[in-house]
């Protein structure tokens, strides 16, 4: 594997293969001393363009888990803010001696071009509304832990789709598992065309109560200064997990969110909190994902000290 | 007495193709016919076709104020070397060519150039912002014939009312960039499924579509000659189709690269595919390809737009948008749709030169014509990878197309031959 972008190309073997890897660490970050030396003296550059809290501190303690120096960047202090390309930033950073590089950036594909210009391992920590595969293999695991398996499942995906990178990363990572996958949206946030997606759709919450997994994305409040919808109580209405909603769900149904949260708009604050809603798992399941998936770019080999 | 001799070619005339030479005496045809004599310069012509230089009614030559993407020089080079012996810039440059100095300008550059034609087109509205009308009446008397915000659409229909009323009077050509920007706001690519895939946001096709539909009703109140940039969808072809059927007084044009790219060429995010209208989808281009066969569709017009490599060497969405294309004009228009000679040179050369008030240009060679005029071997297989340009912004780079200029000859000089621009 020379770059981790996208989700789209990886077949089932892919992904199982990197959820297993991912196991192995879940209990490695269980011991008393939650580090190994796989990737001792490699270097790890974090360019995170976008500013980002977890998925950039997840990838920072999954680097240094596997005992990998890191080097961190952020735009507002950088010398992008002084009108320097993307591609000069890129190649400075490989030439300070990086041996991978972490990146998110809001242009779609921004990291396909790092990746031709630099010539180094890139991990896509999401590009636009495209892809940010990390959290759908996060994701997957943490279904996976649940149910033993993704096969048969029914998941439903709720909420801002058209402009979710994670929903389009979930969405093949999911479906290539054998799950069932249903989108919920009102027609604005919604993909324009579906044609050839793995997916069925439905057009309120209260249609999908009855699946395995309910996920729900994150609704951006000025998406509705956007004219997308009409008001969050309306989306509420008819997109909201509301308490009463959760009730209603199977008995060994769980709640998925990437977070963060806007605890009573997507998501009601008792069902955030509910042991059911695995979105503290969905975290910690996160730093064990990108640890097997820095160690097979960087290809080191597991060992314990 | 200069004198150059086209030597066994395939002529092409109104009535067919013929074999033959051309001579050419003084910056005038003299003689066509077969087995003429020269004590001057000889082209061999072997297998290739003989005809009026091309014309290019859609250029963006970025001079005045945009220099290090292409200027008048470098942007006539890329002409000639294309085949073409005029071309219309079009007025998006800095300032905005909204007045009549600033076009003879732009013509006046371009006879220092001296490699081909350039006449400025005048926009619509003062700086192209569309909120009050450009100096029309010194344009005209400039010697400009059409006029666009091209880049912009002009948005608002009361003010576009005014421009086609006064220019209707004149005799100008509304030029139109149709783009409903509260359509097309954020968007990127053609608005579909591979957009839908790659999460960004679109162009639609209505977007286009709507503007069209908009402006033919001010035509058939106004009676102005209008002319459609760029089409790039099936149903605005068709809007053009009907509005030829009643008899409205419009024409249209389309890119090379409408021709032949559909918009899954975006999934490598490279911006070499980034250009409005966007690479649209295969069902658009087979209805384009046969609406400019048919004619529905008047003429090839390239907008060659060119950028500096840095500009594009960034993330798609980030790029600037715009493609060069004179150079491989003919090329890709002969690989994706293999016109019959007459028809190649009506739609390259005889069309947009009638279109673009070009009265000296786009004619079919017969002796005492001024000799304007190009020899392309339209079987000869070739792979662009240079340019003479300032600019290789092009996705054709690399790619094996069907067809090559061989020499260009404007206003009886050798401007491009043996693969180098003359200057």
């Amino acid at each position: 594997m020379k770059h981790f972008l996208n989700t789209d190309d990886m077949t089932r073997e892919d992904l199982e293969s990197l959820l297993d890897l991912s196991e192995e660490f879940v209990e490695v970050l269980d011991r008393t001393i939650p580090k190994v030396p796989a990737l001792r003296g490699k270097t790890v550059a974090m360019l995170f363009f976008e500013p980002s809290t977890r998925t950039r501190l997840s990838f920072e303690r999954a680097a240094k888990a596997l005992s990998a120096d890191t080097m961190s960047f952020s735009p507002s202090t950088s010398s992008l803010s002084k009108g320097e390309s993307l591609k000069d930033t890129a190649l400075t950073i490989k030439a300070m001696g990086a041996d991978a590089l972490v990146v998110r950036h809001k242009s779609t594909g921004a990291q396909w071009r790092i990746a031709d210009w630099t010539g180094l391992p890139v991990l896509n920590a999401g590009d636009g509304a495209h892809q940010h595969p990390t959290q759908a293999l996060l994701d997957a695991l943490t279904i996976r832990q649940h149910f033993g398996t993704l096969d048969g499942l029914r998941i439903a995906i709720v909420g801002d789709i058209r402009h979710s990178r994670v929903a389009r990363s979930d969405i093949s990572t999911f479906s290539a598992l054998g799950a069932e996958v249903t989108l919920v949206a009102p027609s604005t946030l919604l993909p324009v065309d579906l044609e050839g997606w793995p997916v069925k759709v439905a057009g309120s919450i209260d249609d999908v109560l009855d699946v395995d997994v309910i996920y729900l994305l994150r609704i951006q409040a000025e998406r509705g200064g956007a004219s997308v919808f009409p008001s969050l109580p309306e989306y509420v209405s008819r997109f909201g997990m509301t308490r009463e909603r959760f009730g209603r769900l199977q008995e060994n149904a769980i709640v998925m969110h990437p977070g963060p949260m806007n605890r009573g708009v997507e998501i009601a604050p008792e069902v955030a909190d509910h042991p059911r809603a695995r979105i503290l798992e969905q975290v910690s399941n996160g730093v064990a994902v990108r640890m097997a998936v820095l160690f097979r770019l960087l290809g080191g080999e597991v060992h314990d000290d | 007495m200069i004198e150059t001799l086209f030597a066994n070619g395939k002529i092409v005339t109104p009535d067919g193709v013929i074999d033959g030479d051309v001579l050419v005496e003084d910056g005038l045809i003299t003689d066509i016919g077969a087995n003429l004599k020269t004590s001057g310069e000889i082209v061999d012509c072997a297998g290739s076709l003989i005809g009026p230089g091309l014309v290019d009614i859609h250029v963006h030559f970025r001079e005045p104020g945009q220099e290090w993407k292409e200027d008048i020089g470098s942007g006539s080079a890329a002409a000639a070397a294309g085949g073409f012996t005029a071309v219309v810039a079009m007025p998006n440059t800095e300032p905005a060519i909204d007045a009549g100095h600033l076009a003879r300008f732009v013509s006046d550059r371009g006879r220092e150039e001296g490699l081909v034609e350039v006449v400025s087109a005048g926009a619509v509205t003062m700086g192209r912002e569309g909120t009050k009308l450009a100096h029309l009446d010194e344009l005209w008397a400039a010697g400009v014939r059409i006029f666009s915000d091209d880049g912009d659409s002009v948005a608002d229909a009361g003010l576009l009312r005014r421009a086609m009323e006064y220019l209707a009077e004149i005799g100008g050509v509304v030029a139109q960039h149709p783009e409903d920007r509260g359509l097309t706001r954020g968007g990127h690519m053609h608005e579909g499924t591979v957009s839908s895939r790659l999460g960004m946001a679109g162009l639609p096709a209505l977007a286009e579509e709507t503007v069209v539909a908009r402006d033919l009703a001010l035509v058939r109140l106004t009676g102005v000659r209008y002319h459609v940039q760029h089409v790039s969808t099936s149903g605005t072809l068709e809007l053009v189709s009907r509005a030829k059927d009643e008899g409205l007084p419009v024409t249209a044009e389309v890119t090379p690269h409408h021709l032949m790219l559909d918009h899954r060429e975006v999934q490598r995010m490279n911006p070499d595919v980034k250009m409005y209208p966007p690479l649209r989808q295969p069902a658009d281009i087979e209805a384009i390809r046969k609406g400019l066969v048919e004619g529905t569709i008047d003429v090839v017009a390239t907008d060659h737009a060119p950028h500096a490599a840095h500009e594009k060497d960034v993330p798609f969405e980030d790029a600037p948008r715009g493609i060069i294309g004179l150079e491989t004009a003919a090329a890709v228009v002969n690989t994706a749709v293999g016109l019959q000679p007459v028809e190649f040179f009506q739609r390259m050369s005889v069309g947009p030169a009638r279109i673009g008030g070009l009265d000296d240009q786009g004619r079919w060679l017969e002796p005492g014509g001024r000799a304007h005029l190009v020899v392309f071997d339209p079987s000869s297989p070739w792979t662009p990878e240079t340019f003479a340009s300032r600019a290789e912004n092009s996705p054709f780079v690399g790619r094996p197309l069907q067809g090559r200029v061989v020499a260009t000859m404007y206003d009886g000089r050798l401007t491009f031959r043996d693969g180098k621009v003359q200057r």
